[in-house]
């Protein structure tokens, strides 16, 4: 037998966001290369370009900077994932850059991120980007924050300005919703405090940023409580040979909250159809149960009406299922959105036509106001819409569930998306359609 | 709360599945890119596993260089068979009859023509959509890769102007003649690919495992002698234990001295590895952007 080689280990996914000179390329480069996730060919290759261009300095942004473009005005395009693993966990890092296109690109970075670290420059401390950056990951609902007050060496290893950052952060830290917050003080020019201790910081108790992203708890990131199940493909084998598989139908998709067992009671939605789990097929085999967010089929005990874009969902708390819906949402083209324009909207497994009646408020994310009458929303803006859609959305609060809550906006004609948008609570729980048909 | 859980492999998997999933419902004509590589086989079973009890409801697409391992193409032809798969082989030589393909004066290698022979094969077939095994591990330009990336309808890859992902909504819309390419190994690196085959127990062609072969040293690496490759005058060629550690073409792809002989040791061999896997691919060392340039021109 053999034995393995490794534990088993989970993922972490984070993101990085800062400004231009804030040393995000560099502090990735120096957790990548401080635990030894650098291969020689890599670093040779960096050491041939540190001839050309780095004066003979080691670039360590020269890591993540893929394209030519990049390198050569030493700047980040687009967002760029990067692996590396301890033997405590691996790790995938959306790394986004922080000039122009930055709230589009933190968005889609940071949607399905664990965590996000802000890093801020210790002699510039919070700076306009620094309240932005953090208000966004809150907006998205990233479950763990780190502020890596970098450039430590820069202010001589300062407690006294490490404690003055904190304080900044902490004055407008309560009007966010952030539970988990970890301030860390460190040169990644040096690798102070990044994967091994600083001899310069006695004062700081607290882990190194590898220490804290291997220790951090994200077992319960995911919505284990309210089972919901988007369809997203019927499965009718439709084998004429085997009479078992000629009459099997499964609903396949990919568990977005809570858990299912076999035997429980579901309702449709938003026909409002009810059966009960006859079996669940993981892609391990049949189970008794299954969680989020395991990809399974399920079969049920009636044969009733389900399709793609359809929700399964448990019987006790419902979901809404509304045409009108109010939503935040980040604008990420470059045409300005305005009321009255139709756009595809989908959400979850379903793609529906949709409306954006009104633009409620511009969100000012520096200083966390909603600027009433906006009469568009332009790229990179958030703001707060009201949108009708043709067929009824299925859906919880995005501060509920990411997966059931979230949406995004598709221009007709050129198929760009154009938005990503979050859901608030709907006002009611869905009612099934067919009664609405009874009376 | 520790039952429901799931480790780093399953999570890639469930995620990768869901991607497999979305491209058999929003796409009309897709296929699936099958080599016989180690990262084809993992995409391989996780489509199994994404539609059974269905069969795989999409054919396989092979470019054939013509410069192949032998044994990756009998590997590839007996694993389409016994998953009752439709493989669809378009070879680069046809291309080139064909004047579909160019070869560049003084060229050998072919791997810039598997370029237009993959979009001749996209518009004979009318496919919509192929899934790849690329991994944003693999290298620079690709570790800016979307899941579902959008090619317009010369083929080309635009970086600057890509659709964003956001959560796992993917936009997969698009207008006729436009094709979408989808990586659902996006988020594996090359020990997950082992692990997953370790786990999975799925059957590697034997040229991934420690086996001796004739090789010549060549541009710093070793090379593997071939009616394609024959040793030059100067050259000595030796009778090396080596195995592959990613797979191009017969005369692209380095061998690694190795005696690893079963999946346990090649995942140890990777754990201490000092080089990436593409450090043995002669065709990404030529200029820091050749896998851009060619992702640009429609590459996989």
């Amino acid at each position: 037998m053999a034995v393995p080689l490794h534990h088993p280990v989970d993922l972490l996914r984070f993101n990085t966001c800062g400004s231009v000179d804030d040393g995000k390329s560099t502090l990735i480069g120096r957790l990548l290369y401080d635990s030894k996730s650098l291969m020689e060919d890599q670093i040779e290759a960096l050491e041939r370009s540190a001839d050309i261009t780095g004066g003979g300095q080691i670039n360590l942004a020269n890591l993540t900077d893929g394209l030519r473009a990049e390198r050569e005005q030493g700047i980040t395009i687009d967002v760029a994932y990067r692996y590396f693993a301890t033997p405590r966990r691996k790790f995938i890092i959306a790394d986004t850059p922080g000039h122009v296109q930055y709230t589009r690109n933190m968005v889609t970075g940071a949607s399905s991120a664990n965590l996000s670290i802000v890093l801020v420059d210790a002699r510039l401390g919070v700076i306009e980007q620094s309240r932005r950056h953090t208000y966004l990951a809150s907006l998205l609902r990233i479950p763990h924050l780190v502020v890596a007050v970098n450039k430590m060496d820069l202010v001589g290893w300062s407690e006294e300005r490490f404690i003055e950052i904190r304080a900044q952060f902490e004055e407008f830290l309560p009007r966010l919703d952030m539970k988990d917050v970890k301030f860390i003080p460190v040169s990644a020019l040096n690798g102070d405090n990044v994967v091994d201790p600083s001899p310069h910081t006695p004062w700081y108790q607290g882990p190194t940023l590898l220490g804290h992203l291997e220790t951090v708890h994200i077992g319960s990131d995911w919505n284990l409580n309210n089972f919901r199940l988007p369809v997203q493909w019927v499965n009718r084998p439709n084998n004429p040979e085997n009479h078992d598989l000629h009459d099997f139908r499964g609903f396949s998709g990919q568990i977005a909250g809570g858990i299912v067992r076999k035997g429980d009671p579901i309702m449709v939605l938003p026909s409002g159809f009810t059966s009960n789990v006859k079996e669940i097929l993981t892609i391990d085999g049949p189970r008794d149960e299954a969680f989020s967010p395991q990809s399974v089929t399920l079969v049920l005990e009636h044969d009733i009406d389900v399709s793609r874009g359809d929700m399964i969902v448990a019987r006790e708390d419902l979901p809404g299922a509304s045409t009108d819906l109010h939503a935040r949402i980040c604008w990420m083209h470059p045409k300005p959105l305005q009321a009255g324009r139709k756009y595809f909207l989908k959400h979850s497994t379903q793609t529906v036509q949709a409306v954006v009646t009104t633009i409620e408020h511009r969100i000012n994310i520096s200083t966390f106001d909603l600027e009433p009458g906006a009469p568009e929303l332009a790229m990179n803006d958030m703001g707060e819409i009201r949108i009708r859609t043709a067929k009824p959305v299925v859906f919880d609060g995005y501060a509920v569930n990411r997966l059931t809550g979230s949406f995004i906006l598709i221009e007709q004609g050129t198929n760009a998306t154009v938005a990503a948008g979050m859901l608030y609570p709907p006002t009611e729980p869905a009612k099934p359609e067919y009664k609405d048909f009874a009376i | 709360m520790s039952s429901y859980y799931l480790d780093h492999l399953q999570y890639l998997e469930t995620e990768s599945i869901h991607i497999m999933r979305e491209v058999a419902a929003e796409f009309e004509r897709p296929a699936l890119l099958f080599s016989g590589g180690k990262d084809s086989i993992c995409l391989l079973r996780l489509a199994e596993k994404a539609f059974r009890p269905s069969e795989i409801p999409m054919p396989f697409l092979n470019i054939d260089t013509g410069h192949h391992f032998e044994e990756l193409n009998d590997f590839r032809d007996r694993r389409a068979k016994e998953l009752k798969g439709k493989l669809i082989v378009r070879t680069v030589d046809e291309a080139i009859e064909k004047g579909i393909a160019v070869l560049p004066p003084g060229q050998i290698s072919r791997n810039h023509l598997q370029i237009p022979t993959l979009l001749a094969a996209i518009e004979e077939f009318r496919f919509d959509c192929c899934i790849g095994g690329a991994r944003r591990d693999e290298e620079k330009a690709r570790a800016k890769e979307r899941f579902f990336s959008f090619r317009d309808s010369f083929g080309q890859w635009d970086p600057k102007n890509q659709r964003p992902e956001i959560w796992n909504l993917y936009n997969a819309r698009i207008n006729q003649g436009e094709n979408m390419r989808v990586f659902p190994l996006s988020n594996w690196t090359e020990m997950d690919v082992w692990e997953y085959i370790r786990r999975e127990k799925l059957e590697v062609p034997k040229i991934y495992f420690s086996h001796v072969r004739k090789s010549v040293r060549r541009g710093g690496q070793w090379l593997p002698v071939s009616d394609i490759l024959p040793p030059k005058p100067n050259e000595e060629v030796k009778d090396l234990i080596v195995r592959v550690r990613t797979i191009g073409d017969i005369i692209s792809t380095g061998l690694v001295e190795s005696p690893a002989d079963n999946v346990d040791d090649i995942i140890a061999e990777i754990a201490v590895a000092r080089v990436t896997e593409r450090g043995s691919r002669a065709d990404d060392k030529a200029s820091e952007a050749a896998m851009e340039d060619r992702k640009k021109a429609g590459y996989f």
